[in-house]
């Protein structure tokens, strides 16, 4: 009899079993536009030219060393960290207020944010302080909350799925009725997986809500520099709410923008009114650190931290981040292009108005399927795709499946009883290990779902 | 002790007015410490953090070639999957179980990189809060390393402990933990530290590890081993892996955590395997589909560098014939400087006996110090230790071996 013997076979995370599968498919044409990571024309992943040398500079260094970092990370990389994101001029870092924690990726640095403001943060029991995302929103968010320990994760209105872009109507109304002292998970710029970013204008009517009813912001920015090719313009947001005077967290990942996937670099930036909150902050954020991992890996920061803090490497990785960006809306007016040529039913504009790595296609379930298994064009469910995916050589192919799928498969698509799909990802992904009846009154609290259609517009 | 303060929430100022200062951790605290300390003799005795004769820190030959190998192989730096690198888990449990061993053989193990120790026995603990279906207590040896508590407490277990470590005889209390573990209710989980237990140096001997192992048998408890030390404690792998085979061989289906931190001196890379014995595959199967649940929302999927690193020394034969020469060699140093300190208490004129310092084996010494001596070997000698008494014998070398054994006599005299 095994301890274990009750252990349910958990269903895979979604966006890794794309790849997985992909990998298994022998088609010559297959294509993956599934995981967010870049891929150069040539279809491959690319280690960044500044990275390359930072790693040969670290590795020939005699000096250096493999020790224990300090809980909070590699000083160097902290502070750096926090000047990519709020300026090099930022008032509050001159205050003293902005610290941070180094963390493993943007996940990492959610969690530990997570787990913070569910001891600390409204009284020191958050657990049923309500945590709003995105609906949809990256799906896990709400696994990173929920085993955080909070137990009310919402979702706020964000994509409009009958005209393609942001629903600002729902999403200030959820503002003015969620409950005072509410977190609210916000994608600092690049929105994962819609590639549809608030304006300005529309950043600073969220930011008034949320001072005047005391909504907590929480930063999510895992794209900074890829979104237009701009550091500071992709960082408009999130600087905007600090000189509005909110306290925030900031959750950023390196993943992208540095190309270091597998190293894991990420900080989060905590914003605090003086410089006594934040030292007080961040000394039981080390503590959560202490249990979880002890102290982070030093690798990814050295590489981070060597050059952003080294005039010319930075140089060098701002060109580098444009290159990526530049391929991107280079793909985006392409595709766009191309469905407009084959008079793809519909409009395309989404696909140029959308920023970032992803695009929301607009896809139905349905119509993923047939792409899938059809096309061997492989993409999430939601019909997000990874615009790195496109390339000169496959977009033609890509554009005409798109169209194929469109037009064999159009037809009214209405999500009854089922669930919204970043949210449904994530809570099926989650039936493993709780009951089936978790689904079920999950599924009362989402909103009506969309109606996609590509024949009326 | 989190304790509500019920202050009233003021918007004017800051959300954080009700968060307590935390206090300094009490392991890496010291180090804190002692970077403050001015004083020339000072001398670190606190993390466990190998030091070579100089007192400087050891990068292994063998992980230096294992970097140029690496680096001259120009790979990307794509994502690991949530279970981490095939080839690491694959080596890290060969490593623990033995190539030979019929758990590999029969594939009913599953073994996950994790973030070095620390995150082996975070996601274990998780996994036992989730899954496992008897009483919420893990018991720990009394002593233990001060972070077990405080991780199975995050993850939602419950602590309570079972008799170790005996202060007369600065040795292990044999007879007391086989009377507490006699009464641990069915299905607890036990935690057992294979070699080199941390903080006390004290292991059990053969022998006694087969009697813990009927005994933990008969009480039906899951054992949860924590093995940070491999090689670190004798100078031999496969030794200091003896008790983790013995229990598998007699039928417990356990928990294990391995850190590679020590033994390959790889700290700040994070490496670190989580491997649990299952019945047969199938079971494996839902324990690792469960595990990348529990690991996606921490932190997606683990680093890189530092797997990379041990994988490519554990799987190419010069390099793994160097690191366990220089295993080797680390375990020998700490020997030498336990058998240097006891001569030198001797020659202070010290009445104490102090055998416990060369019996006791692996990083850390359980001098006996009380705390008040404790605090005066701090304030007047500079010398930085935890307030249990434990020093790490890696901190200590030729050059300041004698300044300790005056420094400890002074207190204790």
């Amino acid at each position: 009899m095994s301890v274990f013997g009750d252990v349910p076979l958990a269903p895979p995370v979604a966006v890794f079993k794309l790849s997985a599968d992909f990998r298994e498919d022998g088609h010559p044409q297959k294509v993956n536009l599934g995981v967010g990571a870049y891929r150069t024309d040539d279809c491959q992943p690319w280690v960044l030219p500044v990275v390359k040398k930072v790693e040969r500079l670290i590795v020939e260094d005699a000096g250096l060393n493999h020790e224990y970092l300090p809980i909070l990370g590699l000083p160097e990389f902290r502070s750096a960290s926090s000047k990519v994101a709020l300026g090099d001029g930022s008032a509050a870092i001159k205050d003293g207020r902005v610290g941070g924690v180094q963390a493993l990726g943007g996940t990492g640095a959610l969690r530990i944010g997570a787990e913070f403001l569910r001891r600390w943060y409204n009284g020191v029991n958050n657990t049923a302080t309500p945590v709003y995302v995105s609906a949809p929103t990256w799906e896990n968010h709400n696994s990173v909350f929920a085993d955080a320990g909070f137990k009310d994760i919402r979702p706020y209105h964000y994509w409009d799925a009958a005209k393609r872009g942001l629903d600002l109507a729902g999403l200030l109304d959820d503002l003015e009725k969620a409950p005072e002292h509410s977190v609210f998970v916000l994608h600092a710029c690049a929105h994962n997986p819609t590639g549809t970013d608030p304006t300005r204008e529309e950043w600073k009517q969220i930011s008034e809500i949320m001072k005047r009813r005391s909504l907590f912001v929480f930063f999510d920015s895992a794209y900074q520099g890829f979104a237009s090719g701009d550091l500071d313009k992709d960082a408009w947001a999130i600087r905007y709410f600090v000189s509005e005077g909110f306290e925030l967290f900031i959750a950023q990942s390196f993943s992208k923008n540095f190309g270091l996937y597998n190293e894991r670099v990420g900080y989060l930036t905590v914003v605090a009114r003086d410089s006594e909150n934040l030292s007080r902050t961040l000394s039981q954020m080390e503590k959560i650190v202490r249990t979880t991992w002890s102290n982070p890996p030093s690798q990814g920061a050295r590489i981070v931290s060597k050059t952003l803090n080294c005039p010319e490497l930075f140089a060098e990785w701002k060109s580098n981040v444009k290159t990526m960006a530049d391929r991107v809306l280079l793909m985006r007016d392409q595709l766009k292009a191309k469905l407009q040529a084959l008079g793809t039913p519909g409009t395309w504009d989404h696909i140029t108005q959308q920023i970032g790595m992803f695009s929301f296609t607009g896809l139905n379930p349905k119509q993923v399927e047939y792409m899938i298994a059809e096309k061997h064009v492989y993409l999430m469910a939601s019909g997000r795709i990874n615009m790195c995916g496109l390339t000169t050589s496959n977009i033609d192919y890509i554009a005409q499946s798109i169209h194929d799928a469109v037009t064999k498969k159009s037809h009214f698509f209405r999500v009854e009883n089922k669930l919204n799909r970043s949210l449904g990802r994530c809570l099926i992904n989650m039936v493993g290990v709780f009951s089936p009846d978790v689904l079920c009154c999950c599924a009362t609290l989402l909103p009506q779902k969309e109606k996609t259609s590509f024949t009326d517009h | 002790m989190v304790v509500s303060l019920n202050l009233p929430i003021d918007h004017v100022s800051s959300w954080w007015g009700g968060v307590q200062m935390g206090p300094p951790d009490p392991i890496l605290g010291v180090t804190e410490a002692f970077k403050r300390d001015t004083n020339p003799k000072k001398m670190n005795l606190g993390v466990g953090a190998y030091r070579d004769d100089h007192g400087k820190p050891f990068v292994l030959s063998c992980v230096r070639k294992a970097e140029e190998l690496i680096t001259a192989k120009h790979m990307d730096k794509e994502y690991l999957p949530i279970g981490g690198l095939g080839d690491f888990s694959k080596c890290c449990a060969q490593l623990a179980l033995g190539a030979d061993s019929e758990v590999l053989k029969s594939s009913r193990n599953i073994t996950v990189q994790t973030i070095s120790g620390t995150g082996s026995l975070r996601i274990g603990a998780n996994f036992l809060a989730r899954f496992h279906g008897g009483p919420r207590d893990v018991y720990l040896p009394k002593p233990s390393w001060g972070n077990h508590t405080p991780i199975f407490r995050d993850a939602g277990m419950q602590l309570k402990a079972y008799r170790y470590y005996d202060p007369s005889t600065c040795g292990f209390d044999f007879k007391g933990a086989l009377d507490d573990i006699s009464k641990i209710p069915e299905q607890s989980v036990i935690m057992l530290h294979a070699c080199a237990h941390n903080p006390t140096g004290v292991d059990p001997k053969p022998e006694q590890w087969k009697e813990i192992s009927d005994l933990v048998k008969k009480r039906n408890l899951l054992v949860f081993f924590d093995m940070a030390y491999q090689g670190f404690a004798s100078g031999d792998i496969d030794r200091d892996a003896w008790a983790v085979r013995y229990f598998i061989e007699q039928g417990h289906n356990i928990l294990l955590s391995q850190s590679f931190a020590k033994n390959m001196g790889l700290y700040g890379e994070r490496v670190g395997g989580f491997t649990v014995v299952c019945n047969d595959t199938e079971e494996a199967k839902r324990v690792e589909s469960q595990l990348k649940i529990l690991i996606r929302p921490i932190y997606s999927n683990p680093p890189m560098n530092g797997a990379r690193i041990a994988a490519t020394i554990l799987n190419t034969p010069d390099l793994r014939s160097l690191w366990l020469e220089e295993v080797h060699f680390m375990a020998n140093r700490i020997i030498k400087m336990r058998e240097q300190l006891v001569a030198g208490l001797k020659k202070e004129g010290s009445s104490h006996n102090w055998q416990h310092v060369i019996d006791q084996i692996g990083m850390f010494c359980f001098t006996g110090l009380k705390p008040e001596q404790v605090e005066r070997l701090t304030k007047e000698f500079s010398v930085y230790m935890t307030k249990d008494g434990r020093i790490s014998m890696a901190g200590v070398t030729s050059a300041n071996v004698g300044y300790l054994a005056h420094g400890i006599h002074a207190v204790t005299k």
